[in-house]
């Protein structure tokens, strides 16, 4: 039975997301002890002042980047994680051209690929998360995305009083 | 020596070629790095009397020890340091975003670039690589177009860009550095330096590991200071902006008005800060590694000028708005997206503008000379013709881009009277007349005019002082807050951020040492900030600034306040300067003429700069 609340990832919310790039520092310090954003598995994109969103993996239903390897050095794990043999990887950068988010990187030092592994050695979560200071990051799965979106559109629709009642014919 | 990068990159354009020294541990320990460092890289590379805009002038760019962690705030900044060619004194401007980062990153605690290059070039520093690029394509063009056109050329997104707009190439002595688009070093134009080099823009792209020395301590603090950043110490800054200055100050009759006409402005609820936050904040945006964040970003959404997006902060709402009796926040906005445009320093900006109007409405100014406009207070679109031309040095413009100081000397004696400056630099949104602590403040200020180098404005208008007295006392606080601010913006951390340091030193000890594990203690560091403080002072003694240009503007000293408030009648008299400076200068350790004793020399390990004070210590 396929379980619906398996495939975990980080999501930013666009809305509250500022720029900060605290994400950035958290991963990268969490996984190689140094603060360097080309080694985070997270990035913050500010395509102009008032666009910024982090992007990392998303764990696709259907990696383009594992069925991009010629090697079959990918592949993906039951709950949606990318798993690499390194020794099979030859930084060739063709999972990189096929992700559509940006989210596998070639590190500059190992030359072999890397991505978003929701800090899964570490005890206390994914580090981006727990620095974020905005909270615009959450581990969540696609269902509890829907679920996210639907409770704020329902708190927009509410926030006017009697805004539901707009298209009761008006008295003259 | 974590945190620091460890080296020093020195760059010559005329010949276009570049070495690196070793940062020593005593040198970052003596001067921390930011302004400190950057003061001391520029005294003892410059020699005296050298133009601002000569190629030997250095133009110094530095980061400091905290750039490019994680600590909040701690990790954004960079300073620019050179002689400023609007005072003549030492220039020195901390702007943040994200510039700073890269530079770390790349390997350098700082560039000193002299010389001038033939012909436009950037410069663009990719770790280990050095080059001089051509940039005649991008000579005329605005700063944000330039970071977005080396971004094209390089082929790189994430390469970090300062550059000068077409006031900076056209040598106005208001011209800035912007960088991110919307942020600037803005103060003591040394935009126009960069542009007397013919270096139109510094493109920074570092991908080395930036390592601390205590993790665990490190983080622990870094824990503590986003929860503080929650709090109320950051809230003004989180919540409404710095805007929300405009209708307090405005209460008390401290928002100089008019250029100094008023010291109330009127129609403020029409600019205020909720107005700007219901109408126009699209967004609030955050600098590299701050956890408050406070960048209000507004765009204007209908009219004329509809898509302008621009920064609002009290600073450059008060220069285009009460300073120049504006109430329309569509000009103010586009008031300061023109600045970023042309590279402007917008404060400075405002403060000729309302220069010109003020001389304009006493006919020291006609149509004539100001190529037809109608230049009274509060006409919105009079202030954004002259600043196109200011801008681009057309007509008006060949007059008055260089400062209100210079102006007022082709304009006679009448009009030296109007122009707001100390040391040549136009003042900030503070009614000195009767904030008494802020006037010592500025009047001192190495920069000139500016409410930043300490923050005595804020113990004026929250009452901690009588703000409307001169007396014996000031000098130890103003002193106290410089040696803090010249620590702030030497480790480089914000100073919207300045209240989460509860405990002021004891705290940027602790985190110094755990990010560079020089083990310092906290009296080193306070002496650190009274040494850079002394340093300032000695690269204004070496160019010839003496007690006298420690002033403040005529009108602070002969107009009183008008209105019929507590501070009625409020001006800052010759007497009470003159009591205010000789209790500043006495508790600094300098003599009556302000100039730093050989005692207080060698006692911050300044002895090697003694022939700088000796001749004038009698």
């Amino acid at each position: 039975m396929a379980k619906l609340h398996e495939r975990k990832f980080v999501s930013a919310d666009p809305e509250k997301c500022v720029g900060c790039q605290v994400c950035e520092y958290a991963c990268s310090f969490g996984k190689e002890r140094a603060f360097n954003p080309t080694k985070s598995r997270i990035r913050v994109i500010r395509e102009n002042q008032i666009n910024n969103i982090a992007v990392t993996c998303r764990f696709c239903e259907a990696p383009a980047c594992v069925a991009a390897c010629p090697r079959g050095a990918l592949s993906q794990a039951v709950n949606g994680s990318i798993i690499l043999e390194k020794e099979n990887c030859t930084g060739c950068g063709w999972c990189i051209a096929a992700c559509d988010y940006g989210a596998m990187m070639l590190h500059p030092e190992t030359k072999t690929v890397y991505n978003c592994d929701l800090c899964k050695f570490r005890t206390d979560g994914p580090q981006c998360v727990k620095w974020c200071p905005e909270e615009a990051l959450t581990v969540v799965t696609s269902d509890v995305l829907a679920q996210k979106a639907r409770l704020s559109a329902i708190k927009k629709l509410f926030q006017t009083p009697g805004k539901t009642r707009d298209h009761q014919p008006k008295e003259i | 020596m974590l945190g620091y990068a460890g080296k020093i990159l020195y760059l010559d354009l005329t010949i276009g070629k570049s070495y690196t020294e070793k940062l020593s541990e005593e040198t970052a320990k003596k001067y921390i790095g930011g302004i400190g460092l950057g003061m001391h890289l520029y005294l003892t590379k410059s020699k005296k009397g050298t133009e601002p805009f000569s190629p030997e002038n250095p133009l110094v760019l530095s980061v400091g020890p905290l750039t490019a962690t994680m600590f909040p705030t701690g990790g954004n900044g960079h300073a620019f340091i050179s002689k400023s060619p609007a005072t003549g004194g030492v220039g020195e401007s901390v702007s943040h975003g994200t510039f700073g980062t890269e530079l770390k990153r790349a390997g350098y605690d700082a560039v000193v670039i002299t010389g001038k290059a033939e012909k436009p070039i950037y410069l663009l520093i990719d770790d280990d690589s050095i080059q001089l690029r051509d940039a005649c394509q991008l000579w005329g063009r605005a700063p944000s177009e330039v970071e977005d056109a080396i971004k094209e050329e390089i082929g790189d997104f994430y390469v970090r860009v300062a550059a000068i707009g077409i006031a900076g190439e056209k040598l106005s002595k208001i011209a800035c550095i912007i960088n991110d688009k919307t942020r600037a070093a803005g103060r003591t134009g040394l935009g126009a330096v960069m542009g007397s080099k013919n270096l139109k823009a510094i493109a920074v792209r570092g991908t080395n590991d930036v390592t601390i020395h205590k993790p665990e301590e490190f983080f622990n603090l870094v824990k503590e200071f986003h929860e503080r950043m929650k709090g109320p110490a950051t809230q003004k800054y989180r919540t409404m902006g710095s805007t929300e200055n405009l209708m307090q100050q405005n209460s008390m009759h401290c928002v100089p008005t008019r250029n100094y006409n008023n010291s109330h402005f009127e129609l403020a609820e029409n600019i205020s800060s909720t107005v700007i936050n219901q109408h126009f904040v699209a967004k609030i945006i955050a600098c590299n590694s701050c956890a408050m964040r406070c960048e209000h970003e507004v765009v204007i959404k209908d009219g004329a000028y509809r898509g302008t997006m621009a920064r609002i902060e009290y600073d450059n709402l008060w220069a285009f708005g009460p300073n120049c009796g504006v109430d329309k926040l569509n000009s103010i906005i586009k008031a300061a997206e023109r600045c970023n445009y042309f590279g402007l320093d917008a404060q400075s900006v405002g403060g000729i503008v309302s220069f010109i109007m003020d001389c304009y409405e006493r006919g020291i100014l006609t149509k004539e000379n100001l190529d037809g406009i109608d230049a009274h207070f509060g006409n919105a679109s009079a202030m954004l013709s002259i600043i196109d031309k200011i801008g681009k040095r057309e007509g008006l413009g060949n007059l008055f881009a260089d400062g209100v100081k210079v102006a007022a000397t082709k304009l006679g004696d009448k009009a030296e009277q109007l122009a707001q400056h100390i040391k040549g630099l136009e003042v900030t949104g503070y009614d000195l007349r009767c904030l008494k602590t802020a006037a010592l403040s500025c009047a001192v200020s190495f920069r000139g005019a500016d409410h930043n180098r300490s923050g005595a404005v804020t113990i004026d208008l929250k009452g901690k002082v009588d703000r409307l007295k001169a007396e014996t006392g000031r000098g130890k606080l103003v002193k106290d807050l410089e040696d803090q601010f010249n620590i702030i913006d030497s480790l480089i951390v914000c100073k919207n951020a300045k209240n989460t340091f509860y405990k002021d030193f004891e705290e940027m000890t602790k985190i110094y040492n755990a990010t560079t594990g020089l083990g310092i203690t906290q009296q080193e560091l306070e002496t650190a900030g009274e040494r850079i403080q002394t340093l300032a002072k000695l690269i204004n003694i070496r160019e010839g600034l003496t007690r006298k240009d420690d002033t403040l503007p005529w009108k602070v000293m002969n107009q009183p306040i008008t209105e019929d408030v507590p501070a009625k009648g409020a001006v800052v008299t010759k007497d009470e300067l003159n009591l205010m400076l000789d209790d500043y200068y006495q508790t600094r350790g300098y003599n009556k003429q302000g100039i730093p004793t050989t005692v207080k020399l060698q006692e911050l390990g300044l002895s090697d700069y003694l022939e700088l004070t000796e001749t004038k210590e009698a």
